[in-house]
């Protein structure tokens, strides 16, 4: 068989099935058990160490302030 | 030691552009080569009268903004340069009188098309990219750029890039593949700049004091890696000669076209879209103060997006050369991308959710807002266009255009005039935009601007559409080129203003930033300024 052939029966049988196996298991990993704390965590990140490296933010004093500036 | 090789390095650079100059067989090499020339030697004189002079300390803790600020201001600069160079296209083609005689060949449509594209995608877009992933790198990571000087390198090596790429276009240097026309050369100098920003970004990621990687630099990372391996697929191609610009593409008839939209299609969607989105993630949560609605959805927005739009090329070669299967692949693909791409929106959008009320009193979120709108509109749009019977109706047509530009001055520009907004004052150390008011101009302009471009793009595109398949009772064309042409005089004229609107916001926006940088004194430091 040419290489043309060979790799498009690859692609549409198990790379098709390998990626969407993947895909279900990224989608099956965002909502296992435990995972609401770590992405409460992650998703606060734009919160801190916006000054420098590990400076402390919170988001409602922070923009407060920002917003008062603003207006 | 390091000096010295450096030295050896710029000296022999310097050496064989200069016989390159010489030696060029056209005018566009021989001009890059003079200004190859001139930048190593400066560099190597400059690199000379450092040498064995004592070292000046180089800060190394606190955050590289100095990149940062140099990025703000290369992107207004080539905001407002390729805006301008859109309004001139435009009304060349609405008066094509415009191409003046005394110009050409150097100021004709068909060179400074090229040069428009360029400079909003690349040189406005990609500084804008550049500048807002090292911040957000930065402060996501809670680390100082990785790399040392090598984000300098980063910016000035992009900023060269677009140098090159645009004054080949004027002198006639191009490999005809839209969104891909710099020649050879350029695109190895690309590739090696690249492969730095890539160093830098990751180096910065490795070095992370947070635990997690926040899921803006999830984006940007995939948008410098596929960025990347676009670029060097399609741009496989053979020189003529080493002393010439001219080159030969390594592939040939529809393989060619297949990469090319490949690439074509994947620039939207990595280089426009995820990059971006990148940017929105960080700075929508930023300025609405509060993190982003669900960080869930953000992941499979991500995995999905970057799953699906790897394959939506093909729409752009329905009724070609490229088998049925292929085109068809395409389509199915670009109408599932729908639903990543109304995912993020509405992550984007609901992050907003118990702070509307900052619509009515903040500018910067009102930018962000609207370019989210646009954002899905554009993503409604676009895979409604790649159906193969609407496309039938659109492809070719100024419907296109006005799609490409709903995205990209809606969604890009909007997006990247907040992003502006948001770091100009921090960057600088002062409290707030020096105007307020401007900024709510700017945006009124932008969008009114946007509405008219959109608008009469949508009735000249379905009007060229519906004239050129109109058939008589014979089965006879009904209509020439040339008709449609003059039937879309008056929306290509509307266009032109709506371009002149957009334009005028940008121009506000430059003035904006340049007081804020000049005025007043410096407030209270918001953000890693390092008091002088």
């Amino acid at each position: 068989m040419d290489t043309y052939s060979i790799l498009r029966e690859i692609a549409d049988s198990w790379v098709l099935l390998a990626m969407t196996l993947f895909f279900l298991g990224v989608i099956v990993w965002a909502f296992r058990p435990g995972s609401k704390s770590v992405h409460a965590e992650t998703a606060n990140i734009p919160f801190r160490n916006e000054v420098s490296p590990g400076s402390v933010e919170t988001p409602a004093s922070k923009d407060a302030s920002i917003k008062e500036l603003q207006s | 030691m390091g000096n010295y090789i450096k030295l050896v390095v710029l000296g022999i650079i310097t050496l064989i552009a200069a016989i390159a100059a010489n030696w060029g067989r056209d005018i566009a090499y021989v001009v890059h080569a003079v200004i190859i020339m001139i930048i190593s030697g400066y560099l190597f004189l400059r690199t000379l009268r450092q040498t064995d002079e004592p070292i000046k300390p180089v800060a190394t803790d606190g955050y590289m903004d100095d990149v940062v600020r140099a990025g703000v201001i290369a992107t207004t600069f080539w905001g407002v340069v390729g805006f301008l160079v859109g309004v001139v296209i435009a009304f060349q083609l609405a008066f094509p009188a415009l191409n003046f005689e005394f110009l050409q060949p150097f100021g004709n449509f068909g060179r400074l098309r090229p040069l428009h594209t360029s400079a909003v995608i690349f040189a406005f877009g990609g500084n804008a990219l550049i500048m807002s992933s090292f911040y957000i790198v930065q402060r996501t990571c809670g680390a100082r750029l990785w790399g040392g000087n090598l984000s300098w390198f980063v910016f000035w090596g992009y900023n060269l890039f677009i140098v090159l790429a645009a004054t080949g276009y004027l002198l006639g240097a191009t490999q005809s593949k839209e969104y891909a026309e710099p020649e050879w050369y350029v695109d190895i100098w690309l590739t090696i700049v690249w492969v730095a920003f890539l160093a830098v970004y990751l180096g910065t990621i490795f070095k992370r004091k947070e635990k997690h990687i926040y899921v803006a630099n999830w984006f940007l990372l995939s948008f410098i890696i596929t960025v990347a391996m676009l670029h060097i697929v399609n741009n496989l191609s053979i020189p003529v000669s080493i002393w010439g610009s001219k080159s030969v593409q390594l592939f040939a008839g529809v393989q060619d076209a297949m990469t090319q939209w490949w690439y074509g299609h994947n620039a939207v969607g990595f280089f426009l879209t995820a990059g971006f989105l990148g940017m929105m993630y960080y700075f929508v949560p930023k300025q609405a103060g509060r993190p982003v609605y669900s960080y869930k959805l953000s992941i499979i927005h991500f995995w999905a997006l970057i799953f699906l739009y790897i394959w939506a090329g093909p729409h752009h070669l329905h009724y070609t050369a490229l088998p049925d299967w292929a085109s068809t692949l395409g389509m199915v693909f670009s109408i599932i991308l729908w639903m990543p791409s109304w995912g993020g929106m509405i992550n984007g959008l609901m992050t907003l959710q118990g702070a509307w009320d900052k619509l009515r009193t903040d500018p910067i979120i009102r930018m962000f807002v609207i370019s989210l709108a646009f954002y899905g509109m554009s993503t409604f749009e676009g895979p409604m266009m790649s159906i193969r019977a609407v496309n039938s109706l659109s492809h070719y047509t100024d419907w296109t255009i006005g799609h490409v530009h709903s995205g990209a001055l809606g969604w890009n520009g909007m997006i990247t005039f907040g992003a502006l907004y948001f770091l100009a004052p921090r960057l600088w150390g002062k409290e707030s935009m020096y105007s307020m008011s401007a900024i709510n101009w700017h945006f009124w302009l932008a969008t009114i601007g946007i509405i008219l471009y959109a608008a009469s793009m949508w009735v000249t595109g379905i009007m060229e559409g519906l004239m050129w398949r109109e058939v008589d009772a014979n089965g006879f064309l009904v209509n020439s080129f040339a008709d449609t042409v003059s039937a879309k005089f008056p929306m290509l004229v509307v266009r032109g203003l709506g371009g002149v609107l957009y334009l005028a916001g940008a121009l506000i926006m430059a003035w904006n930033i340049f007081m804020t940088i000049k005025g007043g004194a410096r407030q209270k430091a918001l953000v890693g300024v390092t008091t002088a």
